[in-house]
Parts: structure tokens; sequence; C-alpha cells
């Protein structure tokens, strides 16, 4: 009974935080210090993890590409190999491998941050100089996060497309161009709004967890470690029971 | 005229009682000391008049929301130059022109000798440094109350004299009403008008520092005693 209260608080203290940073979106675009302070997120989410989400995509690219075309290679179907790996990269992996990447990358660094900045009392220097912390540390991070992770989301699903074109013509003798052409041939609008669309969920949730859990943060460093790792674990939850509700609702 | 008035205030963490009945006031202008041992209330104290946490029972009345607070390790923002870290409070609260916020800014580090690290980052600073860069903090809102939790812990001599130099500063020619809490009861002494002993979540003592060291309770005495390094 007590774990179940202890998980309905932090639900609930979750989504506070999540209500009170989104409702501080517009102000952190105004204020020019907010939208510095956004800049910097921006770069820190989108530009310095560039290099772990082009490994990830492309190695899911290819992992996808080796294994469908494997099997359609037995009925001598690998014509489609392109429309396989695109279909499963925009509607799932290309979110999917984004969300995780963006969890392990950005979310566990902002609960580790505000965590710490909990432990040394900065954010109750900022209450007492009335600078309201959602504000200043939590709206741009989350915001930052729901800008990028569509983006990123989509530079996924370009590079594990070519990925998945390089083992198809390397190791299955596909055809770079007739590859890029049946990829394309299957890629809809719809698949495409509603990948980025999780992909912006996952963002929300990444941001919304992991600034929960650092405000959560006590007990110092053993505190901060705690918080990291629970933000973490809580973000991959949250992104499959999300990815799982997303694809329901959209694909009936 | 009481600027800060505590009225049987009683708070408890985890079902252990940190404050129990605890009732004093603090005077408009004046330098009140909070001394005693580790874990007695004496940060919770501070905590309440800040407005940070809440009584579970009792009042806690103070007369401007105007409050500085100097935390044990400055808590100053590690990615702001320290002034940057003093100019937050006026740049995210008030509409000031960038002039005006700079004037203040570097009148605040001049009053704290912190001129020549202005552009330092806290990380680039020794713990000293970091403690008058946060009284900065405090002195550029120009507030009315400024609380100082352990000013001059893991300080030296020197340094914690200069520190208590600017607390008393402070008080006399900005007439700031401030509330110290220490384990250095030497220093409590010497700058204080009032010093109250919190143990046990209660107060045992609460006089000015003559009076405070004539106090006939035993357990005032063992630790005016301990203070001056006398062994049982």
């Amino acid at each position: 009974m007590n774990s179940v209260v202890k998980v309905l608080s932090i639900v609930g203290w979750t989504g506070m935080v999540t209500a009170r940073s989104v409702a501080y979106f517009p102000s952190v675009l105004v204020r020019r210090t907010s939208r510095q302070a956004l800049f910097t997120h921006l770069y820190q989410t989108g530009i310095r993890t560039l290099p772990v989400i082009t490994v990830v995509s492309l190695f899911t690219g290819m992992i996808l590409a080796l294994q469908v075309g494997l099997e359609l290679r037995r009925f001598n179907q690998e014509v489609y190999l392109g429309a396989a790996v695109m279909m499963s990269l925009i509607r799932e992996m290309a979110p999917f491998s984004c969300g995780l990447c963006l969890a392990a990358c950005v979310g566990s660094a902002i609960a580790a941050e505000i965590g710490t900045m909990k432990v040394n009392e900065e954010i109750a220097a900022l209450e007492v100089m009335a600078i309201p912390p959602m504000r200043f540390l939590a709206a741009p991070r989350i915001l930052a996060l729901v800008v990028m992770a569509p983006l990123i989301a989509f530079y996924c699903c370009i590079i594990g497309t070519v990925g998945g074109g390089i083992v198809g013509h390397t190791q299955l003798g596909v055809d770079f161009r007739q590859y890029m052409a049946s990829a394309m041939s299957i890629a809809e609008n719809k698949d495409l709004a509603v990948g980025l669309f999780k992909a912006l969920v996952f963002g929300l949730v990444i941001g919304s967890v992991s600034v929960a859990e650092g405000f959560r943060t006590k007990m110092g460093a053993m505190g901060v470690g705690r918080a990291t790792q629970h933000s973490v674990i809580a973000s991959f939850l949250m992104i499959l029971m999300f990815g799982y509700m997303i694809t329901r609702m959209c694909y009936r | 005229m009481s600027e800060i008035v505590f009225d049987s205030v009683a708070k408890s963490f985890g079902g252990e009682k940190v404050l129990d009945g605890v009732s004093f006031s603090v005077e408009k202008g004046e330098i009140f000391s909070i001394v005693g041992p580790s874990g007695t209330g004496k940060s919770v104290t501070l905590k309440h008049i800040a407005g940070l946490i809440s009584p579970d029972s009792g009042t806690v009345s103070v007369g401007s929301r105007k409050i500085g607070y100097l935390f044990q390790g400055g808590a100053l923002m590690a990615w702001l130059t320290v002034a940057e870290n003093v100019a937050l409070p006026l740049v995210e609260t008030t509409s000031l022109p960038e002039k005006e916020i700079d004037d203040r800014v570097r009148a605040a580090l001049s009053a704290v000798g912190l001129l020549d690290a202005a552009d330092k980052y806290p990380e680039e600073i020794s713990g000293g440094m970091r403690k008058r860069a946060g009284l900065a903090c405090s002195l550029v809102r120009e507030t009315d109350i400024v609380l100082y939790d352990e000013p001059t812990s893991g300080l030296d001599p020197v340094t914690a004299a200069s520190i208590n130099r600017l607390i008393v500063a402070l008080n006399r020619e900005r007439g700031v009403t401030s509330v110290v809490v220490t384990h250095d009861l030497e220093s409590a002494l010497a700058m204080s008008s009032r010093v109250m002993l919190l143990k046990n979540a209660r107060i045992l003592e609460c006089a000015p520092p003559e009076e405070f060291l004539k106090s006939t309770d035993p357990a005032v005495m063992e630790f005016i005693a301990a203070a001056k390094g006398v062994l049982p």
C-alpha cells in the first residue's frame, strides 16, 4: 500500500512539474535571459548528442536491414527492403532510439545537475531571491527537449535509412537507388507526423521526469546518484508505455 | 520593533522533533546569533524565516519579504560568473536598465572586496570568496533582513574575521537586520546584540552577550566551556 502511495505521489509531483514548466514556456521565449538559456540547452540537447545518435541510428538501420533482408531474400523479395526499413524506422524505431539516447545522455545529466543544485542549496537560493526555479531551471531544459526530440528523430530516420541501404547494398545485393525508391514509396505523411509526435511526447516525458527527479533529490551525493538512476529508468519505461499508447491511438 | 517573531514554533522531520515550541523575536536592525550543537534546528530556524519551510504548529511572522540568505557554500550558479551571479536577482526579477544593474553589481562586489574576481566562475574562487559573493547577492537586492548560515565555517581565521567584519559593517551602514547561525561562539559574542542557544529543539538561553556568559544553566555553561576549548 505504501509503495502505491509513493508511486502515486511521484506521478503527481512529475505531473505538477510538467504543468508548471509548460506554463512557463511562453515566458522562456519572451525573456532575453531565458532565451539564452534555451539556446544553450538546445545546443546541449541537439548538437552534443549527435555523435551518439548518429552511431545508434546507423546501427539500428543496419540491424533492421540485415534481419528483415535475410527473411525477404528467402522469398526473393529484397526489392521491398527499403520499404520495410523505412516503415520500421519512421513509425517506431527512430523516435524510440532517439528517446532512449536522449534519456541516457540528456535526461540523466539534467537530473544530476538539478539534483546537485538541490543538495548544494542553489535551488533554495533561487527561491529566496524570488526567482521561480521552474521558470529558471526546468522550463528551458524541457522546452529544449520538446523542440529537439522530433528533429533528432527525423535525423535518426535519415541516418537509419542510409545505414539500412549500406547493408542492403553490401551484404544483400540490393541496389542503393532501388532501395531508396522503395523506402520513399512507402513513406506517408501520416507516418512521419505520428513518428515526430511520438518523439515530441518522449522529449516532454524525458524532460519532465528528469527535472522532477532532480528536484526530489535528498541526501547528498548518494541522492544525486539515485535521482539520476531513477530518471533514466522512469524515462525508459514511460517511453515504452507512451510509444505503445500513441501507436494504439493512431493505427487502429 | 520586532522584525521577526517566532511564536511556539514546532517542526519535525520523519518523526524527529527539530524545533519544539520555540518562541523568540528579533528586533529591527539588530544582529542576532543562534548557536548550538549540530542538528539542533539552527538552520531550520533560518529556513522558517526565509519562508523555505513552514512550521508544523505555531507561527512565524517576518516584517519584510526582502530577505537575503547566505548559504553555507555560497549557493552560486556554477555556469555564471561572479558578476552574473550577483546580477541574477536583478536581471530575473526587475526591469532595471542594464546600466543600473551593472552599477549596482559593481557597488555590491566592491563592498565585499570582489571586484577583481567579477569575471571568474565559482569553481575558480576560494570558499571565502564564494561566501562573499553570496553576500553580494543579498547586498545588490538591498534586502532588509540577511540570514547567515554558518558564514565562517571552513574558513581560515583571517578570512573568517573579514566575513564577520562585513556582517557588522552591513548592519551598521545599512541598518540590515541580521540573523547569524554559527558554531563560532566567540564571533557571535563579539558582534551580536543577543545570542540564543538552541539544544534538543528548545531554547536554552537567549540574552545579550554579557548576560549569556553569566548564565547559570549547566547546559549553557557546558557549551561555553566547550567553545572555549576547556576539557571536562
